[in-house]
């Protein structure tokens, strides 16, 4: 956060609510988080954390109940909460771009992957037309590891895996300098993620791309990100970089979460759940969000929401514990 | 442990194993379509599984791990009885299972029923009472997705004494309220009133996923199969759940098949491990000595691309690439070898066999010495 340079993205004490029936939802509360470019940022947390909701109040594509209601979101210096929607739309994908969870299920069946990359390229005005469009698939596609002949593949004619790297091309086409990828191989096997996460890798050394990895899965972090947030409960618990969050993570959230994580390097621990489950949104505790399950809570913690603070350079933390009583 | 070539009547000795698959095989007719047909193409299976050979000890959990595709989630089927081996010889509590009568099989696979007129066939040495549904009274399966596998009409009292009532063990309805809370509780939903009324909607992922076990619990097997029983919970409540599967087999001495394609998930609970590949097994062997050296090309590159979590001991990845080859045709040779970064050429010529390494550990390769 010392860093000299000014970020690509800064988010300020970013809110974000969705008004239902059932109450009002705050789904992301006083987010504040920052992206240098060719950066990845891990973030990290359990579903329902808030995790998706951040990432689409970024691209402000929240669905009709979810409002920001208030912060900041600035890119390359421009808060894009004061931009209309016409401005807005000139964001999306060419500026950032986001492979969303699941999306490899979503091509169109009927269209070959080719033919939906260069569609994309067409609605946001890269291309004329789909001719004019081919040379540019072809690119596309051998960027992300396709051979260039294969766009007239349909999708049922593709794994999984190489769907993904087609939906990674489509989040390619207008050149953005941000790509949020939401879960992006977890429904991958094990040798097919190590495929993606080796492409996405070598795709932010080639066009110094920013990243940002949403999931729940924190050795995919520990191999590819630079830094981590963890969320919980629609809040920050943890910001710092990757070596710090594995190797002195102070959050008891974070920690605990380090212990139910199988760890090959030492077969030999056990793993720990974490008891009980993530507050509801609509109905939150007036103190800490993760007091309930916290082994360490004490009465501030049931009292008082703590706010992120600067532990030391670079690490935040939102935890009334480490005040002095434990250093 | 692990005879190369036990005799027919070994398990009948070998009284403390539960399970002994020997050389299973199932394949399936790839289908044609009408213009193939009528062309008189020729027909081709795909080899889901092809000569799968290993045992299960009592009180043991043994891990089945590979790709998509590799066929162990066939092999499990074919366990259950849910699909009709195609060749191989299954031994279940020292009884051979493989061609057991379908006798009053349920509406849930009325298509197979009618087709195959040889699921009444019976080996002489079966016990003429013994259908596959007695034999899956002992032998119950816990299936991946809590999130689709429970009915989300039914609430969980219905849910786990639905085994109770198919296997005809039903009785009163307050024994069945009595079985179905112990096997709540025994799956550590505590208290289980509390959870009987509820439908899926109100429970958690991990709730779910408990509830799913105990109604496999509740008609008291000796033998659990779980297919990937983690893999869609989120990692907080992973452990929980494989914490519990551990507790099971300590203190009620049930035998666990565990198929997963994570690696992690093996190395925590599993006592042996079994990597698979394209239908067959190419590493068999204790897993703690497995992950930590393992022997197999394949089984080392799936070892090398388990993220490591901490930042400080990343690893040179072994990354296979392109994916796993067709199971309609085969490599040659062994069938790992387009893939394998150390391939020599024999390796195209050879189809390797699981030879035993150490005691109670087989590698199918050429270059392990």
């Amino acid at each position: 956060m010392l860093l000299p340079e000014p970020p690509l993205l800064e988010v300020r004490r970013l809110s974000t609510n969705f008004e239902t029936e059932e109450g009002t939802f705050k789904a992301v509360e006083d987010l504040s988080f920052e992206l240098q470019t060719g950066e990845s940022l891990g973030l990290v947390g359990e579903s329902g954390c808030g995790k998706t909701t951040a990432m689409l109040s970024l691209l402000r594509l929240l669905p009709a109940a979810g409002r920001i209601v208030s912060g900041e979101i600035r890119l390359a210096g421009q808060n894009l909460l004061e931009l209309d929607e016409a401005q807005m739309r000139q964001v999306r994908w060419r500026q950032i771009s986001m492979v969303f969870q699941g999306a490899m299920n979503a091509f169109n069946p009927v269209r070959t992957i080719g033919h939906q990359i260069g569609e994309a390229l067409v609605l946001h005005a890269m291309a004329p037309s789909l001719d004019a469009a081919r040379p540019r698939v072809i690119e596309l596609l051998e960027m992300v590891g396709i051979p260039g002949s294969r766009e007239t593949l349909y999708p049922h004619q593709c794994s999984g895996g190489m769907r993904q790297r087609a939906m990674i091309a489509m989040a390619l086409a207008c050149g953005p300098q941000l790509i949020i990828a939401d879960e992006p191989t977890t429904a991958l096997d094990v040798m097919i993620q190590a495929q993606i996460l080796e492409l996405l890798e070598g795709l932010q050394a080639n066009l110094g791309l920013s990243i940002i990895f949403v999931t729940h899965d924190l050795s995919i972090v520990a191999e590819v990100c630079h830094r981590v947030l963890v969320m919980y409960g629609g809040v920050l618990a943890e910001y710092c970089d990757v070596d710090t969050i594995f190797n002195n993570a102070r959050h008891p959230y974070t920690r605990r979460l380090l212990a139910a994580f199988p760890d090959l390097s030492r077969p030999t621990g056990r793993l720990i759940s974490i008891p009980g489950h993530p507050p509801r949104l609509n109905d939150l505790p007036p103190g800490c969000r993760f007091a309930a399950r916290c082994p360490l809570a004490f009465e501030p913690c049931f009292a008082e929401q703590p706010s992120p603070r600067l532990l030391e350079a670079g690490h935040w933390i939102s935890c009334h514990l480490d005040r002095g009583e434990v250093a | 442990m692990m005879p190369a070539d036990p005799g027919p009547s070994a398990s009948s000795r070998q009284a403390d194993l539960i399970l002994k698959v020997e050389n299973l095989t199932k394949v399936f007719p790839v289908s044609r379509g009408i213009l193939g047909a009528l062309r008189r193409q020729p027909q081709q299976w795909v080899h889901a599984v092809d000569g799968v050979s290993f045992q299960l000890g009592r009180g043991e959990i043994l891990a089945l791990v590979g790709e998509s595709g590799c066929g162990k989630t066939t092999t499990a089927l074919t366990l259950m009885g849910l699909e009709k081996s195609d060749g191989g010889r299954i031994c279940f509590n020292g009884q051979d299972v493989t061609h057991l009568g379908e006798r009053r099989r349920r509406a849930a696979t009325p298509s197979m029923a009618a087709v195959d007129g040889q699921d009444y066939r019976r080996e002489p040495s079966v016990s003429p009472d013994l259908t596959v549904k007695r034999m899956r009274r002992q032998m119950q399966m816990v299936f991946q997705d809590p999130y689709e596998s429970l009915n989300p009409r039914t609430t969980v009292f219905e849910t786990v004494a639905e085994p109770l009532q198919v296997h005809g063990l039903a009785g009163t309805r307050a024994e069945m309220v009595k079985a179905v809370c112990q096997s709540l509780t025994d799956a550590g939903l505590n208290p289980p009133e509390a959870f009987l009324d509820r439908r899926p909607h109100e429970l958690s992922g991990g709730q779910r996923q408990r509830v799913v076990i105990a109604s496999a619990l509740v008609l008291e097997p000796s033998l659990l199969i779980a297919d990937e029983p983690v893999s869609m919970l989120d990692v907080s409540i992973r452990a929980e759940i494989l914490n519990l599967l551990d507790a099971l087999r300590r203190e009620r001495g049930i035998s666990i098949l565990c198929i997963t394609h994570d690696l992690g998930t093996a190395a925590y609970f599993t006592d042996r491990i079994a990597v698979m590949y394209l239908g067959r097994i190419v590493e068999i062997g204790p897993t703690r000595a497995v992950l930590a050296a393992p022997k197999h090309p394949y089984t080392q590159a799936l070892l090398s691309v388990i993220p490591v979590p901490n930042p400080r001991l990343r690893r040179q990845r072994t990354i296979l690439h392109g994916e796993t080859p067709n199971p309609v045709s085969l490599p040659t040779g062994c069938r790992f070898h387009p893939r394998c970064p150390q391939a020599i050429e024999d390796c195209r010529l050879t189809d390797p066999r699981l030879e035993p390494l150490q005691p109670g550990w087989q590698v199918a390769c050429i270059r392990v010495p």
